[in-house]
């Protein structure tokens, strides 16, 4: 246990000399313990007493009073590289890292050929590299002496990511710091704190898939410092900071000379696109070769899914924003004219009618006969299929836009208000949570969980029994999209511009990508990727495990609905009136 | 009431239909066999209950228990009716002398403190208002706790922790070092939940190691996480169904160290009730040898 102070040296009562005060607090209970502590701490002052080098900072003085013991040293004006990972957004430059790799190989040599024994510094990490104002590293804390003891459980030494495996049998040689300066410098380059990952696992993350900014070259000698085997790394410090130069040289990074790597947009053709007469907010859906979508124009139209060939529309008065149902071949819509509509899904004529007392923004579900949905006017809705009458409604506390989700015998959604209901097939009120703000998101579940997100800014994962909350996960904003489910992963957009990724068991994150705006629209999954529009106009498509870009297709209009993909054809309209159809 | 009763004591009555089951050894499974574990998934309404025992052993060959466990078995508010709540904590204390007895038991009061003050008013009245947090965040945050606990009380030493809060039909494990969760099924599958944070179990990950080199490796007993060690902690923390008419096991290494999955499950069938099975795994293990402490907990859904 310990502290840093900045003080001033008065014996120099006539200048401001500012040094750092290490302080030690020696609480130890246990005597062996207790003067453990003192040596280390004296060791400390005695190895930096012998050493002269720019990276090193001077000591001047230490003293013990009663527990406590006290390192006068040179102070840096500056501040470590983990407070400067924290402080960044995004990735520093490949540049700045190289040159910091340079000093601390040539202060790792200087410490290595120290005689008569070399001084192995044991725990390079980013939190003991002091980045001074002239952007220069100092090296500091000398006073972890760590030696290995074996046989009792729980010799804990080495967890925080940046040791080498062979720390584990005791070995400590110029060549565990070796290790430990790649690990540092993987942490610098991905942002990937090692301590919040399996041990030794930096091959899990190829630092050019998490910043693709840095060189093949520069990876190379990161991933060589890294090895294994201690044998299979550098040699000594030297060799390393010789092919960090080579690098430079050769990718010019410290003439900084930045590469970008533009994600080609241009090359996608649509397989055809078809123009309504005003925007398409809502979700296709496909039934027997058909393509059935409803538009601001106030129709709902019917294309040849094969070519794009309009088949027939069918007006109603108002918006179209939900996504149809295809049962029983009648197509299911709401509309903002109040009224969930009914058609032949083969001609287009009106089946039914069913009137609610606000403009209809949520998708119809069908189960057991019934067909549920919300309204504007507050209620959820089941009406029965066949005869197109009420069958009940509930009465909720506010607008509903949130899709029911039908699932273990209940009817989930959510509301305006940030209420989330599970009725049971009679209209009761199974259980009721409450978020912070609206659900606007439609409800997805998998065994027994359920999902939605929130416009306050969180992802849900509740029992779908008994609706306790099994964990939340902090959106950058607020969302209105609907999460969708593959493996264990849950695919969610935000108004933060990003599309997430998350662990259905753990419910941490597993990768995000970002667009130019908002995303209100729902992701689909389909074999390995994610499709996902954005406000930015494009169409995404990721893969799904890693989030990587595949392509992009740029629209004219903020996409807001979700796409529908069948047999390798991704189906979804835009903002800017069309309807597209491309190769998934 | 005799159906209470029989859903209550109705074990044996189970029995056959296991046994059947897990005498058709040959892999892949029948269609039918998959039926009937998926059947067996299927969320259904009925009223279940909890019931739980535990065992424990200093074993044959340490002069100190540094296990600790605990086990709150209890029902609490839910929407309509009352919901099934357990809490199962089991926890291998490490660092010599009395440290790591301290460390243990330190985690399992703290965690289960921080879980019963959370659910105070679930347990022992009616809500008034509902829980903030979600369950993973309470176990995380009972993790931080008692981690910051031991960090401070009782320096150098640490634990093993592995948590099981059981609510309703799902379960929120917290885990951390080499204590381990299993999933027993009445078909004989025992599913490991939880992974090792020790040494040998990521050397074996990256495949540094064999599986025979594994079991001879000298630093078996080293942990890679463990609670009240390291200036970070992250606890593994995840939420998945109880295994429908099967049993959770929680356990220390005193246990799995010496009895295979095999034997396990063939206890717990074998035994005629939780306690009679936990104190029969507790024999196992010191039959085997004893090397470490033995620390079982074992829960089943009943109804």
């Amino acid at each position: 246990m310990g502290s840093v102070y900045r003080a001033r040296d008065m014996h120099f009562p006539n200048v401001a000399k500012l040094v750092a005060v290490k302080e030690m607090i020696n609480l130890a209970p246990d005597p062996l313990v207790r003067q453990t502590i003192v040596q280390n701490f004296e060791r400390e002052a005695n190895i930096l007493a012998t050493l002269h080098h720019p990276s090193i900072p001077r000591i001047y003085d230490y003293f013990s009073h009663n527990d406590h013991s006290y390192l006068v040293l040179e102070f840096i004006h500056g501040k470590d590289l983990e407070a400067v990972l924290n402080d960044t957004n995004g990735f520093l430059p490949e540049d700045q890292i190289i040159s910091w790799a340079v000093q601390l190989c040539d202060v790792l040599a200087y410490l290595h050929d120290h005689k008569p024994d070399p001084i192995i510094f044991r725990d390079m990490k980013p939190s003991n590299v002091m980045i001074n104002q002239n952007g220069d590293v100092m090296l500091v804390d000398f006073g972890i002496a760590k030696t290995f003891q074996s046989g009792q459980k729980g010799t804990m030494i080495g967890t925080e990511g940046y040791s080498p495996p062979e720390q584990y049998r005791g070995e400590a040689t110029p060549l565990a710091d070796i290790y430990s300066l790649g690990a540092t410098l993987h942490h610098a380059a991905t942002r990937r704190d090692p301590r919040l990952e399996p041990p030794f696992s930096f091959a899990e993350r190829p630092i050019r898939r998490i910043n693709p900014n840095i060189s093949v070259e520069f990876e190379a000698v990161i991933n060589t410092a890294l090895q294994y085997n201690p044998g299979d790394r550098f040699p000594n410090a030297s060799a390393m900071k010789e092919a960090l130069i080579n690098v430079a040289r050769k990718t010019g990074a410290l003439s900084k000379i930045t590469s970008a790597l533009p994600v080609s947009s241009g090359g996608i053709k649509p397989l055809w696109s078809f123009k309504c007469e005003d925007e398409i907010r809502g979700t296709p859906v496909l039934h027997q070769g058909a393509l059935f979508i409803g538009c601001y124009d106030n129709n709902l139209y019917a294309l040849n899914a094969a070519d794009g060939q309009f088949q027939w529309k069918y007006a109603t008065e108002g918006g179209i924003v939900s996504r149809p149902l295809v049962y029983d071949n009648n197509v299911f819509f709401g509309s903002e004219d109040y009224r969930l509509h009914v058609i032949s899904a083969r001609t287009g004529k009106v089946a039914w009618t069913y009137y609610t007392e606000g403009k209809i923004y949520s998708s119809p579900r069908i189960a057991d006969g019934h067909i549920f949905f919300g309204s504007e006017d507050q209620y959820l809705h089941a009406v029965n299929v066949s005869s197109g009458r009420a069958v009940w409604k509930l009465l909720s506390d506010a607008p509903i836009y949130s899709s029911p989700l039908v699932a273990n015998e209940l009817v989930y959604f959510g509301t305006e208000s940030g209420s989330f209901y599970a009725l049971d097939f009679r209209g009761e009120t199974k259980w009721r949570f409450q978020a912070k703000r609206a659900i606007t998101s439609s409800p997805v579940n998998k065994g027994q969980a359920v999902y939605m997100a929130s416009l306050d800014s969180t992802l849900y994962a509740l029992d779908a029994i008994s609706g306790w909350a099994i964990w939340k996960f902090r959106l950058g904003k607020g969302s209105i999209s609907s999460p969708a489910l593959a493996d264990d992963f849950i695919f969610v957009g935000a108004s933060d511009g990003f599309i997430y990724c998350i662990d259905a068991r753990t419910s941490k994150e597993v990768w995000r990508f970002r667009t130019e705006n908002q995303v209100g629209s729902s992701p689909v999954v389909y074999k390995d990727s994610v499709y996902c529009g954005s406000a930015d106009g494009f169409m995404y498509c990721l893969e799904y495990r890693t989030g990587r870009l595949r392509w992009k297709f740029e629209t004219q209009g903020p996409i807001t609905g979700s796409p529908a993909v069948f047999d390798d054809i991704v189906y979804f309209g835009s903002t800017d009136h069309h309807v597209y159809a491309l190769f998934a | 009431m005799a159906d209470f009763f029989r859903k209550l004591f109705g074990s044996k009555e189970d029995t056959p239909k296991q046994e059947n089951a897990d005498s058709a050894t040959t892999a892949p499974l029948t269609d039918q066999q998959i039926k009937s574990i998926l059947d067996n998934q299927n969320v259904k309404y009925d009223m279940k209950q909890l019931i739980a025992s535990v065992g424990q052993s200093v074993g044959k060959q340490r002069e100190h228990n540094e296990d600790s466990v605990l086990a709150l078995t209890s029902t609490i508010a839910g929407g309509v009716e009352s919901v099934p709540f357990g809490l199962y904590v089991v926890a291998d204390g490490m660092g010599g002398h009395q440290f790591g007895e301290v460390a243990s038991n330190a985690a399992i009061r703290i965690i289960g403190g921080n879980v019963a003050r959370k659910f105070h008013s679930y347990l022992y009245h009616l809500p008034t208002q509902s829980l903030q947090e979600s369950l993973q965040e309470v176990m995380e945050s009972s993790i931080m706790e008692a981690h910051q606990y031991v960090q401070r009380e009782a320096p150098g030493s640490g634990t093993t922790v592995t948590a099981a809060l059981v609510l309703g039909q799902q379960m929120t494990i917290a885990h951390v070092g080499d204590s381990r969760a299993y999933a027993v099924y009445p078909d004989g599958r025992v599913e490991t939940l939880t992974r090792d944070h020790s040494l040998v179990k990521r050397l074996e990950e990256l495949g540094h190691l064999s599986k025979d080199e594994a079991e001879s490796f000298p630093h078996r007993n080293v942990l890679i996480r463990a609670l009240g060690q390291g200036e970070t902690l992250e606890a593994d923390i995840f939420t998945v169904p109880f295994p429908q008419g099967g049993y959770l096991l929680l356990c220390s290494d005193g246990l799995w160290g010496v009895v295979n999955d095999k034997d396990i499950f063939r206890i717990v069938r074998e035994a005629p009730n939780l306690h009679r099975a936990c104190q029969s795994l507790v024999e196992a293990a010191n039959a085997a040898g004893g090397p470490d402490n033995i620390t079982v907990a074992l829960v089943q859904q009943i109804g």
